[in-house]
């Protein structure tokens, strides 16, 4: 190859990657310095040159499925609403646990206060059982803290997906953009419902409707 | 009576505690984090002191490293009550002055085996 004279745009293009001090290097910027060399050598093929150019075509043209692949699986409704979604749903399986096994406790000292006055053998048989439910209660703990990396993790997928998300903004747009506008839902009711899409339980406090507003339907 | 500080952030955890060490004739108090534990036992050393690790506020190792720097610090059997259990925190527990380890969940029975191996039952 004689490119030593032709001005060198890979080389450019190389120096700016070498510049950049964000600790990473985009899809876009290595994908133009494989057009910068497809172009450099395009002019000036050997048989060993022509192998290597179809190589490279075929690394750029991975990479341009790829990137519209992850565009397609759209990352970004994974940050802006499955992940969020899934972490409210896990609190509220730490809240709603919590409410539960304070109820449950307050019941077995309700037992235990009982047991005081019944005689001795009924006594030593229900401080026995309520002994064991104050055991079983501890899962209450265990269970938050497990909860807690789970929600720990689920932030560490959305920090990843953030990144993916800046590294393909552009295939993400295009295809927001392909995709059918939802125009079957008017006035925020579904004209044609499917099974999926009306099974929404269990709701979150404060979303959904509540057990007054499904009584309003029977009156 | 005996007496022992149930240190833990978890209102169940302590309930649980306290029922199981009520059974066993303790007396019990409660604390739900470390800085408020460092009250108590300024104002009261006790026998015994259960004590979780991760806390808000000040967390359990650093309650004992606290602890153990008091005038009459060193006389109360610490027994971490946690869900960490790789060795490193567990030697880390021991270094700083952990006379025994328990695993969350417990029961009465791991709490009567540990209570027994630091002499207080």
């Amino acid at each position: 190859m004689a490119s030593k004279n032709k001005p060198s745009t890979v080389a450019n293009l190389l120096h700016d990657l070498m510049q950049k001090d964000s600790g990473s290097i985009g899809v876009e910027d290595i994908s133009a310095v494989l057009h910068g060399v497809m172009e450099t050598l395009r002019h000036e093929l050997s048989d060993a040159d022509r192998k290597v150019f179809v190589e490279l075509e075929g690394l750029s043209n991975f990479i341009a499925v790829t990137k519209r692949e992850i565009a397609e699986l759209r990352p970004d409704q994974v940050n802006q609403d499955f992940i969020p979604t899934a972490s409210d749903e896990l609190d509220a399986i730490v809240a709603a646990t919590a409410d539960a096994t304070h109820k449950i406790m307050d019941s077995a000292e309700a037992i235990e206060g009982v047991a005081a006055n019944a005689d001795k053998e009924a006594a030593a048989i229900l401080t026995d059982a309520t002994t064991q439910i104050f055991e079983a209660c501890s899962f209450q703990d265990i269970t938050g803290q497990r909860i807690t990396k789970v929600v720990r993790a689920l932030k560490d997928i959305e920090t990843r997906v953030d990144s993916l998300i800046t590294a393909f903004g552009d295939e993400i747009a295009a295809v927001k953009a392909q995709e059918p506008v939802k125009s079957e839902v008017s006035n925020g009711v579904d004209d044609n419902p499917t099974d999926e899409s009306l099974l929404n339980g269990p709701q979150l406090d404060g979303d959904g409707n509540s057990q007054g507003d499904i009584d309003k339907l029977f009156d | 009576m005996k007496t022992c500080l149930i240190v833990d952030d978890s209102k169940v955890i302590r309930i649980v505690a306290r029922k199981i060490l009520q059974e066993l004739d303790f007396e019990t108090a409660e604390a739900a984090d470390g800085s408020d534990a460092l009250q108590a036992v300024q104002a009261q050393m006790p026998d015994a002191i259960l004590l979780d690790w991760n806390m808000p506020v000040m967390n359990g190792i650093d309650f004992l490293r606290a602890l153990r720097q008091l005038p009459g610090g060193d006389a109360p059997r610490v027994l971490f009550c946690t869900t960490e259990n790789d060795i490193d925190h567990i030697r880390m527990a021991m270094e700083e002055g952990a006379n025994e380890y328990i695993m969350k969940p417990f029961d009465s029975e791991i709490m009567v085996a540990k209570l027994s191996q630091v002499g207080l039952i």
